[in-house]
């Protein structure tokens, strides 16, 4: 991205599929671009340190945690939010399965997880227990963490 | 869910006029023939129930939903007793400012204390009963029938007789003219069709889709947003700090001096403030505690486990102190538990709009009347120009019970009128000016006859009280009875096991450090100190825990219940799974039984799998067993955070901890297996989102004793190089 004399510069940034130029320094964490630039405010912030997975979002692909991700490093890739996880106006499996397990408690915490998930899926889509285990290890302070299992797995066979 | 609408102001006003304060909550006489309104214009039936035209049922909820399922528990309520369609429902907070215009007809707001259910129970159904009757009369009055001809089902009226029905939206305007019954006779819980059934949340579609507005997320237009760091250590003030060094940085438009002792940096995004906030030179007058210490803490608290330091007395029978003295043996042992912040997952945050002849707040909190008393005190406006509208909490667990991030936030947009100011926390301010859960240490005396019969108990804990700095008016002639949680001789916390001879007290030292309410509260390390003593006292004389007990609870029936139910579900008299050890804990709190019963294995005496944990809960009713379910579960998660990873150390008067990195939670490769025994007893009401928590962690500790013999009296055991395998 170009810098203009103010160290700010337009990132070109591809966020659920909408081309969008961002004015923003370059070193702001992705997350706020997307909370505060941008305007989703389903990417929460927990801690700003890479800890706790409420932010969790997908560049190209792959579940990042978008507090430790620099704007300058997402130019140009694709960015999915849990704004943009369904599609064609279809819940995401993941949300469905959620939604029928009734997973979340106070919820804050759940978009990243499920962003977490659905990137898990892609990638494995039987994933074990201990294949959960090792790729989801966000923080949930209210413990839903049995219900995120099932619903992990009825998404898995859905 | 449903966003919550803005109440009409003006509608309020109107009922406000023939609400008599303290009259039954919820229930206002029309005045003068007019009908208060929603905002949609749709009729109150009463305050509870607000039906519009398409039999939309729109059921009012004052107590606060942080995950615990209450708002969808109360509904079910509400519905119960008005026979409404539940596909219909949906709810909306009154604010605390309309409440206090109209005479509080909704009651407490307050939301801890595991009282969202218990505490309210009984006017909202009446709430409910009282709305269906007047809808069926309204029917009646229509067709000229008694209404004893006629019923309600599913928000259908029928006529018994002739067969002939309406619908609630259709009498719901006249419904709102009559004047309420004033005897109304509730249901048997044995009754309930939509009450004690694991009904879905009504919150949980916008939760999956980040749809779900938080305090975090809310927004006005021209609005600006705040950083805020206060005095590392409590009790400092700020000194100076030079805003000339930052006034250039991006987006900064103003430096705030927020009361003695804080300094917040205003800019157009949150991300600039915070930069600039970390760049602003501060001076502080870090105060008389900044050299306190955990050490220079424990140290004191130490002082006060000695007999001849005064102490408040809880709970006493017979003569401990004699009987402990010509006792044939005597087992003795220390306990400590530290601070511990709630760390919900959303950090504080406010949106504040001082207009200079009105104030609005919008945030999470736990205590919309507490919030709404903090902002018009901070705001120099008279009340009745002042509200505050409560958003979703993204976790509460205590925390949000307190209103301080509520006075910050109105105090800068004081500063700033006209401009609508969000001021939210960074993790690492959260985790430093917290209320924590109270430091505290127990000795423990126990003594035996020659037969090994226990004689005598004696509990010396000394530690910080809650009530003393947060609800002096509750402290009763200088003690704090909530130090006494799962102790007391009765009530809603007492001890489930009689003694001959017992002695529990308290020596109070309040350190700087602010106390505040944690889920479960003193449960937390006033079970830790019983039940692994009991376990203690158990091997000195060669018995079984659980027959240990069992001796001792004949006068607890309730108590003796749940912890057979978990002795029998995890199989306490056949043998473990190989390399497999269990453990026992029970207590009561917050007018509910419970027991929990872990499994886990130990590797190298310093990694621990809990595999399984049983769970039985008696709370007296249930409103919806899959969200008691999730709240048992959730203790577990909590409790055994707090025990593994958690333990907030004082240095040089600050807390260490400053975010995740430092003080750890459970992840889901943690999380043991949870089987729930929901026992409930009936003729009581209990408490749900704490009690069980107080079983958490001496459950795991009395397992990890049986696994390698070793006792562990300190929290958490991250410091003591024990980890989850």
């Amino acid at each position: 991205m170009e810098l203009d004399q103010k160290g700010t510069a337009m990132a070109n940034l591809t966020i659920n599929g909408k081309k969008i130029q961002v004015d923003v320094e370059p070193d702001t964490p992705l997350l706020w671009a997307i909370r505060e630039n941008i305007g989703l405010t389903g990417t929460k912030y927990g801690c700003g340190i890479a800890q706790c997975g409420a932010c969790t979002v997908h560049v190209d692909g792959v579940a990042m945690r978008s507090c430790g991700v620099l704007v300058s490093e997402a130019d140009g890739k694709e960015i999915t939010t849990i704004e943009g996880l369904a599609a064609g106006g279809k819940l995401h499996k993941v949300q469905q399965a959620w939604i029928e397990h009734d997973v979340p408690q106070c919820g804050y915490c759940q978009t990243g997880m499920i962003m977490a998930v659905a990137a898990l899926l892609k990638d494995n889509p039987k994933p074990t227990d201990e294949d959960i285990d090792g790729a989801i290890t966000n923080i949930c302070r209210c413990g839903t963490f049995a219900q995120a299992r099932e619903a992990i797995h009825a998404a898995a066979n859905a | 869910m449903n966003q919550h609408v803005m109440l009409n102001r003006r509608a309020f006003v109107i009922g406000t006029a023939a609400a008599g304060a303290g009259l039954a909550l919820g229930f206002n006489l029309p005045f003068g023939g007019a009908v208060a309104r929603a905002a949609d214009g749709s009729p109150e039936v009463n305050a509870w129930v607000v039906i519009r035209p398409d039999d939309t049922v729109v059921i009012r909820i004052a107590r606060s939903e942080m995950g615990q399922g209450s708002l969808t528990g109360l509904a079910q309520l509400v519905a119960e007793e008005l026979e409404c369609d539940w596909s219909k429902v949906t709810t909306e907070y009154p604010t605390p400012g309309q409440s206090a215009a109209r005479g509080r007809p909704w009651g407490d707001f307050s939301t801890g204390g595991s009282r969202g259910i218990r505490g309210s129970q009984d006017y909202v159904r009446k709430g409910g009963a009282t709305a269906r009757l007047m809808l069926i009369q309204a029917a009646a009055n229509e067709w000229k029938v008694p209404a004893s001809e006629c019923s309600a089902a599913s928000s259908v009226i029928t006529h018994l007789p002739t067969g002939r029905t309406t619908t609630y939206g259709k009498v719901a305007e006249a419904a709102a003219k009559l004047s309420p019954p004033t005897d109304v006779k509730l249901k048997a819980s044995k009754d309930w069709k939509i009450a004690g059934k694991s009904l879905k949340r009504l919150d949980t579609a916008d939760k999956t889709t980040g749809a779900m507005m938080y305090g975090i997320d809310f927004k006005l237009p021209g609005m600006l947003n705040a950083a805020i760091k206060d005095c590392p250590v409590f009790g400092g003030k700020l000194k100076s700090f030079d805003e000339a060094k930052i006034a250039s940085m991006k987006g900064v438009k103003k430096v705030v001096r927020v009361g003695d002792s804080a300094v917040a940096v205003v800019a157009d995004t949150w991300w600039h403030a915070k930069t600039a906030l970390d760049a602003l030179p501060v001076e502080w007058d870090e105060g008389p505690n900044a050299k306190t210490s955990s050490e220079t803490i424990s140290k004191w608290l130490a002082e006060g486990l000695e007999p001849s330091q005064a102490a408040f007395v809880g709970n006493q029978n017979g003569n401990a102190m004699a009987e402990i003295a010509r006792a044939a043996k005597v087992v003795e042992a220390v306990y400590n538990y530290p601070y511990q912040n709630q760390a919900t997952m959303e950090p504080m945050n406010a949106t504040a709009l001082h207009t200079g002849d009105k104030l609005d707040v919008w945030c999470g909190t736990q205590n919309g009347e507490a919030a709404f008393a903090t902002a018009v005190q901070a705001s120099g406006l008279p009340p009745d120009k002042c509200d505050v509208h409560k958003l979703l909490l993204g976790g509460g667990f205590g925390r949000r019970g307190q209103s301080d991030y509520v006075r910050q936030a109105v105090l800068i947009a004081k500063e700033m009128q006209g401009t609508p100011i969000k001021l939210l926390w960074s993790r690492e301010e959260d985790m430093q000016h917290g209320f924590y859960h109270p430091v505290t240490q127990c000795r423990m005396v126990g003594a035996f006859d020659a037969d090994n019969n226990l004689t005598a108990l004696r509990m010396r804990i000394s530690g910080q009280s809650i009530l003393a700095r947060l609800r002096p008016e509750a402290m009763i002639n200088g003690m704090d009875p909530a130090t006494f949680q799962g102790l007391a001789p009765s009530g809603e916390a007492a001890i489930g096991y009689s003694i001959p001879n017992l002695l529990i007290e308290h020596s109070m030292r309040n350190p700087h450090v602010p106390p505040g309410f944690w889920r479960g509260v003193n449960i937390n390390p006033n079970t830790i100190y019983l039940e692994s003593f009991m376990d203690e006292l158990a091997h000195a004389v060669g018995q079984d825990p659980l027959a240990f007990r069992r001796k001792l609870m004949a006068g607890h029936p309730k108590h003796f219940a749940v912890l057979n139910a978990v002795a029998e579900r995890i199989g306490w008299d056949k043998p473990a799974p190989q390399g497999v050890y269990r453990g026992l804990a029970q207590v009561m709190g917050y007018g509910s039984y419970v027991a929990g019963a872990a499994e886990i294995s130990v590797t190298d005496g310093s990694k621990i799998k809990v595999h399984r944990i049983v769970a039985a809960t008696d709370p007296g009713h249930v409103v919806n067993p899959a969200q008691v379910e999730r709240q048992v579960a959730g203790s577990f998660v909590y409790g055994l955070s707090a025990l593994f990873y958690g333990g907030c150390t004082v240095k040089d008067g600050r807390i260490e901890q400053t975010n995740f990195d430092t003080y750890n939670s459970m992840r889901i490769s943690e999380m043991p297996k949870v089987e729930t025994v929901l026992m409930p007893s009936g003729g009581f009401w209990g408490g749900v989102g704490e009690p069980t928590i107080g079983v958490a962690a001496p459950a795991v500790l009395n397992a990890y004793f049986a696994a390698t013999g070793k006792r562990i009296r300190s929290v958490p055991l991250r410091q003591q190089n024990i980890s989850f395998a």
